[in-house]
């Protein structure tokens, strides 16, 4: 069971990394959720016995119980990333309704410096620096 | 510990309970005023409290709900706990006052205290706690009100800089949560205080995977090198006050978290140490270097950080009491002075309209007082005597010297003149020349920010003169982290 929940933690974390490298906002959302959900999965191995339920039902062994705690750490990550998940989808409607598009933007400082012909820091900036054109 | 301990939870339940209060009262800005600033004082005391208790104690410990360590939630405060604390809530409850002096996000938006409240309960519940997990939600806590503080207002540049910021943090987390199940699947504890017997019969080699993870996880929170890409982007574009808290705080917790789990993990791991020592030293360099090329005061301060916080890497790296005492020094120096210089850089901004250097001149003429309150800060950041920084810089080079790192400490001092560097770039910038004529000058500054600003000026200089004993103290500290201090040169 265990070999089957780590492969199912490795399709999770490699499908969730390429989606993370996507520019667009809401693949990256995406591809967020399933990384935590990989990780929830890695939490629950850590039972070393996923997949049985905490609790045996019926009987009152307490051998037969499953060790609970990762479980409870599962259910805070759960209700955290959630929380999370929703801040960004706020944030990318946000972003939409300003820009009209929800494509991560290089940072305007960034490009200014990348594009300064042979930087030197005495030279001063003509007109209007890439921060006004982007920060309106 | 059979004492009544109990109280050192309060510095995580009372904002927690200050926060709710301050929603209730939303309506009001002046009785969100009153409960932000007096929850802080109170807590200051508290910390004072705590520092003067763990100093005679060694190591306060409470069980939250009374249920013991293996099921409850343990809360632990030792000196360098005590020490982060009352440096964080000083400097929160000064840049608390700086925000309500400058208006702005404060006075626009209803969240702004409860959420600084929250914050305030998310960075003490993480110097506090007593347990991996619970490490982890402090961190989301923190993170989370840090996320709201970063988007106050939904300004373009904030929504670009906040979506950064919260995909690189959700991230760490996703790591963190991982490699908090391979801890407990490893040892079946996520206790602190138990860890290091549990650990005890680990293989070592799975010790070091399990330290590298975490330390990656708390060096993206950091921004060590080459983990740094996301904070240049996503400070200098929230709002000064909250620039000011994460730039002085926010990454400290995360050198905080490495210390701990250094310590926890592999305090003798001198292979770690080694590559510490080394990634300290890129940091430094890295960090400073972004920083020349920079056009205005808070990217330049940005950037700054990142090369403190190779500092402090480096205290950590020698993992020797020295080191370790030389690193908590630098901490309590770096929180109290980086937060200085960007409420200075808020007060220029204030003053000019811009922060950007090629438009600010003459500050120096107009605004003598803020010339001044960037001045000191800045010269003590770059380490010059009789400052803070030097003090702190100081022992740093010792400890190293003494530790045989002598290419560490030969980057860090050359790191020093270039800080000195690009500290007089800004200087000469927006302080010295002719005020040009097209300035937009406001009428006056108001008087609760320049206070604030001069009252952690002032904090400076006390470390500074006060330096003795704090050494003392961070010694001690660095003491009770390091059990092992003999075994190690």
């Amino acid at each position: 069971m265990t070999t089957v929940f780590a492969l199912l933690a490795a399709g999770l974390f490699s499908t969730g990394t390429y989606l993370v490298l996507q520019r667009e906002l809401t693949r990256m959302l995406l591809g967020l959720s399933l990384l935590s959900h990989g990780a929830n999965v890695v939490l629950l191995v850590a039972t070393r016995r996923a997949g049985s339920p905490a609790f045996a039902d019926g009987r009152d062994d307490p051998s037969t119980f499953l060790d609970p705690l990762p479980q409870a750490f599962a259910l805070t990550a759960i209700v955290i990333t959630f929380g999370v998940t929703c801040f960004l989808l706020a944030l990318a409607y946000r972003s939409w309704v300003l820009t009209r598009d929800d494509t991560v933007q290089d940072d305007p400082e960034d490009v200014r410096v990348r594009e300064e012909p042979g930087l030197d820091i005495e030279s001063p900036l003509d007109g209007t620096s890439p921060r006004e054109v982007a920060g309106r | 510990m059979t004492e009544m301990t109990h109280w050192i939870a309060l510095p995580v339940v009372v904002p927690l309970l200050a926060a709710a209060a301050s929603v209730v009262v939303g309506r009001s800005r002046a009785a969100q005023r009153v409960i932000g600033i007096g929850t802080l004082a109170g807590l200051l005391a508290l910390a004072v409290q705590m520092v003067v208790e763990t100093d005679r104690e060694d190591v306060l410990v409470t069980q939250a709900g009374g249920w013991v360590a293996p099921l409850g939630i343990t809360l632990t405060a030792d000196r360098l706990a005590a020490v982060m604390l009352l440096v964080s809530i000083a400097m929160l409850l000064v840049v608390l006052v700086f925000a309500i002096g400058q208006g702005d996000e404060e006075r626009r938006h209803v969240g702004f205290h409860p959420v600084y409240l929250t914050l305030v309960a998310g960075v003490s519940l993480a110097f506090l706690t007593g347990d991996l997990f619970n490490l982890f939600v402090a961190f989301e806590v923190m993170l989370v009100s840090s996320y709201v503080l970063l988007t106050l207002g939904g300004r373009f540049a904030q929504v670009r800089a906040g979506t950064t910021y919260v995909v690189i943090s959700l991230l760490a987390s996703v790591l963190f949560l991982t490699t908090l199940g391979l801890l407990y699947r490893a040892t079946g504890t996520v206790n602190m205080g138990d860890l290091p017997a549990a650990l005890g019969e680990v293989d070592p080699a799975l010790r070091r995977v399990l330290l590298l993870l975490f330390l990656g996880v708390f060096g993206i929170k950091a921004a060590i090198f080459p983990l740094f890409f996301w904070l240049p982007d996503s400070y200098p574009n929230a709002p000064t006050a909250v620039t000011a808290v994460f730039a002085g705080l926010l990454t400290k917790v995360g050198v905080y978290a490495m210390i701990r789990i250094q310590m926890l993990i592999g305090p003798d791991d001198t292979v770690v140490g080694g590559l510490l020592l080394a990634i300290a030293g890129l940091t430094m360099v890295v960090g400073v270097l972004g920083a020349l090329t920079q056009q205005e005061i808070k990217r330049i301060l940005s950037f700054h950080i990142i090369s403190q916080i190779g500092y402090m890497v480096f205290g950590l790296g020698l993992l020797s009491v020295a080191g370790l005492a030389a690193a908590i020094l630098y901490i309590v120096h770096h929180i109290v002075v980086k937060t200085t210089l960007f409420l200075t850089g808020g007060l220029v901004e204030r003053a000019a309209g811009t922060g950007h250097l090629d438009r600010v001149d003459g500050m120096l003429r107009t605004r003598p007082l803020v010339g001044m309150l960037f001045l000191l800060p800045a010269l003590s950041l770059a380490g010059v005597p009789p400052f803070s920084g030097f003090v702190a810089k100081f022992a740093l080079v010792d400890a190293g010297v003494a530790g045989s790192s002598w290419a560490v400490v030969g980057v860090s001092l050359l790191v020093s003149v270039l800080t000195l560097v690009s500290m007089n770039k800004i200087w000469v910038g927006a302080f010295l020349g002719e005020p040009s004529e097209n300035a937009v000058v406001h009428d006056r500054l108001p008087v609760t920010m320049v206070l604030a600003t001069g009252a952690l000026v002032v904090a400076s200089i006390g470390i500074a003169l006060g330096a003795g004993p704090i050494q003392g103290f961070a010694e001690r500290a660095a003491e009770t982290l390091l059990p092992v201090a003999g075994a190690t040169p």
